[in-house]
């Protein structure tokens, strides 16, 4: 009897240790560094608040910690939906006005992998900037560091809550740089293959309600059209 | 005894990692894709919205009743020729397999632009331009823009149209539905 609990004992201790090395390790801390950061081309700035009473629709299962927004929305209970969410909101530009509406479908992936520190989203953008045109965006975004920093955090806390200043990329690719893959479809945006970076600046969250404070950014990198076409006089 | 609780130490660090390991995270439920093959004329596979039933947002302005209730459509005039809807998409046996947003909107700069997003979580997402102006009978063509995942690689067509609803038939309310069908092939490599 002694021997099993000992192996029980041992048993707990070691999958505690094994989490708690996943947990800490450092090698899975990402560089926050925006890959766009160091572009010479344009960078564009789509602003938008992360907290889902801000957006004009924001839905999922129905019975996950953020709650859909407004609250008669339709509700992604079916199984094959189940773990996918679906945001429109307005984006704002630079100046804070507003520039584009954008829809954003997300949904957890395969991928996931928590050994890496992989804790992956399947995401794409449909955005309408008016007098400008439209962009698609495929992405896939890494939350582990938001995981780890704020969402542990907030359940260890006595208040169930996390307050700070948290800022980081959550885009992990599919592009060579960790960027994501944009696609112009119309306007001034027409034909243009691009990188984008999307980035959290997170202030408060609550286990019960999600993000309370959080505000995001989707930044495009716009290439020069035409500049490896001009001659040197 | 001491030697035994090593030992389940050990045990727990490679269970805990064999588990992690071998044992997905995210399963994503699945269909199977009713995928159609026509003799000498590819395949396709249709896609189609309940309406009103799947319709999760339509935002426009000046709407009389916004769908979903309380919804604040932006009050900037910018946004006033822009209509965008978000769905429920079904496969053939009626089973929902996705989500959809439509976009249509007109400015100076665009024109006018009807576009689709189609997010199947298990399989990915595809991006498709429609042609503005509907065909003879009523459905509207487009191209498949851009695909993630199983549909990057993927090229083709697709055609919307509106079914309206057997109205005399009907028991729940149903106007019609939106009918989506795809005809996408896999795009030709260059021969090494």
């Amino acid at each position: 009897m002694r021997y099993l609990v000992a192996l029980l004992l041992g048993l707990a201790v070691g999958v505690a240790a094994f989490l708690a090395l996943l947990y800490f390790n450092p090698m899975t801390t990402r560089n926050h560094l925006s890959p766009l950061s160091v572009s010479d081309n344009q960078v564009i700035t789509f602003n938008y608040s992360a907290v889902a009473t801000d957006a004009i629709v924001y839905t999922n299962d129905g019975e996950s910690q953020v709650i859909p927004h407004p609250a008669k929305v339709l509700q992604l209970w079916e199984p094959t939906v189940r773990r996918s969410d679906a945001l429109a909101t307005v984006l704002r530009d630079g100046r804070n006005a507003p520039a584009a509406i954008g829809i954003k479908f997300s949904s957890d992936s395969e991928r996931t992998n928590v050994l890496n520190g992989e804790a992956i989203v399947d995401s794409v953008w449909h955005v309408y900037a008016p007098g400008q045109g439209t962009l698609f965006v495929e992405q896939r975004e890494n939350y582990w560091d938001f995981l780890r920093d704020i969402m542990i955090p907030a359940r260890w806390s006595s208040g169930d809550n996390w307050r700070g200043n948290w800022n980081g990329s959550i885009t992990s690719g599919p592009g060579a740089l960790g960027t994501s893959r944009v696609f112009g479809g119309s306007g001034i945006f027409a034909g243009i293959e691009t990188d984008a970076v999307e980035s959290l600046s997170a202030k408060a969250y609550s286990v019960e309600f999600g993000p309370v404070a959080m505000d995001a950014e989707l930044a495009i990198e716009i290439p020069r059209r035409d500049a490896s076409l001009s001659q040197d006089p | 005894m001491f030697k035994t609780f090593i030992a389940g130490i050990l045990l727990g660090i490679a269970g805990a990692a064999a588990a992690l390991y071998y044992i997905p995270v995210v399963d994503q439920a699945r269909e199977q894709s009713m995928i159609v093959v026509h003799p000498n004329h590819g395949n396709t596979e249709t896609f189609h919205v309940n309406v009103p039933s799947d319709r999760i947002m339509v935002g426009a302005a000046d709407q009389a009743e916004p769908l979903p209730a309380e919804l604040e459509w932006p009050g900037d005039l910018q946004f006033a020729a822009t209509r965008a809807e978000l769905f429920k998409i079904r496969n053939g046996k009626d089973a929902v397999v996705g989500v959809a947003s439509r976009i249509a909107a007109s400015d100076e700069v665009s024109g006018e632009i009807i576009e689709w997003v189609l997010h199947l979580p298990a399989r990915g997402s595809a991006y498709v331009i429609m042609e503005p102006q509907p065909q003879e009978g009523g459905y509207r063509v487009g191209d498949l823009a851009r695909g993630t995942r199983e549909f990057s690689n993927l090229t083709g067509r697709v055609t919307e149209r509106f079914v309206e609803a057997p109205t005399s038939f009907d028991e729940n309310g149903s106007q019609g539905r939106i009918e989506i069908i795809t005809a996408f092939v896999g795009q030709a490599v260059d021969d090494l």
